[in-house]
């Protein structure tokens, strides 16, 4: 195990209000509290237990986003990763887009992966595509939706989670792809010292077109962004009284097969 | 007239799996094939995908197709996509089809359009719509450049057609062989979880609990309820870090996003998070003792009161309606 990257997404707080933009194009960014999608916490959190296992390994962060705000990189570096690779994009871009900058970059870097980490989703698109994606484009194996992880030399034991909670256990030798769930591991706060020693950290900067990505690369084009249609008020029933409560039940429930239609 | 490939998986029955027919109804008029890697639907499967307007039913089969793997599954529909000729590749986004479409997306090197939750044909041309952020918000989705365009559909989202094809496909099934090259991911073993419920993210029917529950032997009233109404049972975060119930079961932004016919949530406050992996389902039923619990304003029908009294009633009137 020599190195790791480990790819992290800047989300919007899963407090924010989401406000579409007036021209439907995207929705509104500024005035956002940006966090570290959670998902790659975990992503980070497993490539710095490998390094303690083999200090000898470099683990390199990379973020596909708007340079705006970096913060998250930061934050993992403080959290001890060694470097971080940012790709420079503007405005909202596909999974192939993204995907493929991130290969241009690790291939920029100079170094083979052992291991590219992420988290199995971002949570602003949703998309649930870049790992695999990158696996594919790379010609890597994945594992996604992981929550086991043990490494034996080159050979990575792998938990994944499926249908239902059940698991699929895998056996592979590195270089591979993996894409990590809640409950692999409790990702670290960044300390003190790894705050302002990350500031010293490498950062290196690129531009979609310095890793090879060009429009023609766009494969899925989103607009016409609004709020879901408002639901009509439901109706509601007081069965704090004991006395009332089997009536009010009953009814509700001939209510879901007659009116609702659902059972 | 566009040419659609619909990837299908089987349920424990061996009959193609629910979204598969939701696709087909929504893909009424267009030629349609449907894919089954591996093995194929028992002959009323077949003849169920015949009537809903399937023309040809292809087996892809490899000795390396005995159990799923990404890579094997992505090698094998990647080849029936090129010689099939087809214009858009449809799956249910199910813990497979998240998992392998976005690999087949690289291999072909077209897009894929993911947890596609509804879509419309403009004669030839497809025109989705996908949440973001986990259904705040909605965006419509377009294919870029040449196909075979991918897209993934969210199990439930759809709703069954109502009728079936006007003209039933031929539904001819055929074995087709498949060059699968090595499989470096491939599953050793599997931990078969306790239940053998239908998944949360494809369950037509849930019950949640949150906090309120207070413990994990409490759920138990919740699984006597979903025993009679043919539910699965989720939870809240605060449940589920609280240790009442494993992170599998967990609904929400940082869970699954579900989308049931009808959803039950008990002792739960509606959090921002919670309603956003559960807003989409088609009837929200909420027994809270907070009348201000910010899930009674999603809720079609609301309970205030103690969930220790409601669910065992609920469980109770649901076995009278059912004839359980
Ligand atoms: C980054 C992030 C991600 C998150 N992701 C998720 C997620 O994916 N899913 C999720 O659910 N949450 C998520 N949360 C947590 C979320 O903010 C809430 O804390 C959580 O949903 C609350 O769970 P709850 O409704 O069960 O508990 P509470 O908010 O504590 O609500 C309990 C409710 O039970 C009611 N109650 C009490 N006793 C009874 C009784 N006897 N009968 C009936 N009702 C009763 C109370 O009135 C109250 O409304 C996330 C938070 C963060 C910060």
């Amino acid at each position: 195990m020599k190195n790791i990257f480990v790819l992290v997404k800047q989300v919007p707080d899963t407090e924010t209000k989401i406000i579409p933009k007036a021209d439907g194009s995207y929705v509104e960014v500024t005035n956002i509290k940006w966090i570290m999608n959670p998902y790659d916490e975990f992503a980070v959190e497993q490539s710095l237990l490998i390094k303690t296992a083999f200090p000898e390994c470099n683990v390199t962060v990379v973020r596909v986003g708007t340079v705006s705000d970096n913060e998250c990189l930061r934050t993992a570096m403080a959290m001890g990763a060694d470097d971080a690779i940012l790709v420079e994009s503007e405005g909202l871009i596909d999974s192939f887009t993204t995907a493929k900058a991130i290969k241009g970059a690790i291939e920029k870097s100079g170094r083979t992966p052992d291991l590219i980490l992420s988290g199995k989703q971002a949570i602003d698109d949703d998309a649930l595509q870049v790992p695999q994606l990158l696996a594919g484009l790379m010609n890597l194996p994945s594992v996604s939706v992981v929550v086991g992880f043990e490494v034996a030399g080159n050979v990575v034991k792998l938990k994944r989670e499926v249908e239902g909670g059940s698991i699929e256990i895998y056996e592979l030798n590195a270089p591979l792809v993996v894409a990590c769930n809640k409950g692999l591991n409790t990702p670290r706060y960044a300390s003190l010292p790894g705050i302002m020693k990350a500031k010293k950290k490498p950062l290196a900067q690129y531009k979609l077109s310095d890793v090879g990505v060009s429009a023609s690369d766009t494969k899925v084009k989103y607009h016409g962004f609004q709020l879901p249609p408002e639901k009509p008020a439901g109706k509601k029933f007081d069965a704090m009284d004991d006395a009332k409560a089997g009536a009010i039940v009953k009814d509700v429930v001939g209510l879901l097969r007659n009116e609702a239609k659902v059972i | 007239m566009a040419k659609i490939l619909i990837v299908s998986e089987l349920n424990q029955s061996s009959l193609p799996k629910s979204v598969t027919i939701e696709i087909l109804g929504k893909c009424k008029g267009h030629q349609i094939d449907v894919a089954f890697v591996g093995a194929g639907p028992s002959e009323a499967g077949s003849k169920m995908l015949a009537e809903y307007g399937a023309q040809n039913i292809l087996v892809l089969k490899s000795d390396k197709l005995s159990s799923y793997s990404c890579e094997g599954y992505s090698a094998a529909v990647k080849e029936v996509a090129k010689s099939g000729g087809y214009h858009y590749i449809f799956t249910g986004a199910t813990a497979a089809g998240k998992d392998y479409f976005p690999r087949l997306s690289a291999e072909l090197q077209t897009g894929l359009a993911s947890d596609v939750t509804n879509f419309t044909w403009e004669g030839d041309k497809f025109f989705g719509t996908r949440p973001f952020f986990a259904g705040k918000c909605l965006a419509k989705v377009e294919m870029q450049g040449s196909g075979p365009h991918l897209i993934s559909i969210r199990p439930n989202a759809l709703g069954m057609p109502t009728e079936k094809a006007a003209a039933a496909g031929a539904g001819k099934v055929s074995d087709t062989a498949v060059n699968v090259s090595e499989v470096k991911a491939l599953v050793k073993s599997i931990i078969k979880a306790a239940s053998s419920k239908v998944d949360l993210t494809e369950a037509n029917v849930i019950v949640s609990g949150g906090r309120a529950m207070k413990n994990a032997e409490n759920f138990k009233i919740l699984d006597e309820l979903a025993d009679v109404i043919g539910a699965t049972v989720g939870a809240s975060r605060a449940a589920v870090d609280s240790g009442f119930a494993p992170h599998a079961m967990q609904v929400g932004q940082t869970g699954k996003t579900v989308s049931p016919s009808l959803y039950i949530a008990c002792g739960i406050s509606g959090s921002i998070q919670h309603l956003a992996g559960m807003r989409t389902s088609k009837v929200i039923v909420a027994v809270n003792t907070d009348p201000e619990a910010p899930i009674f304003t999603r809720a079609d029908y609301g309970i205030v009161g103690d969930l220790f009294k409601i669910v065992p009633i609920l469980t109770k009137e649901f076995k009278a309606l059912l004839g359980k």
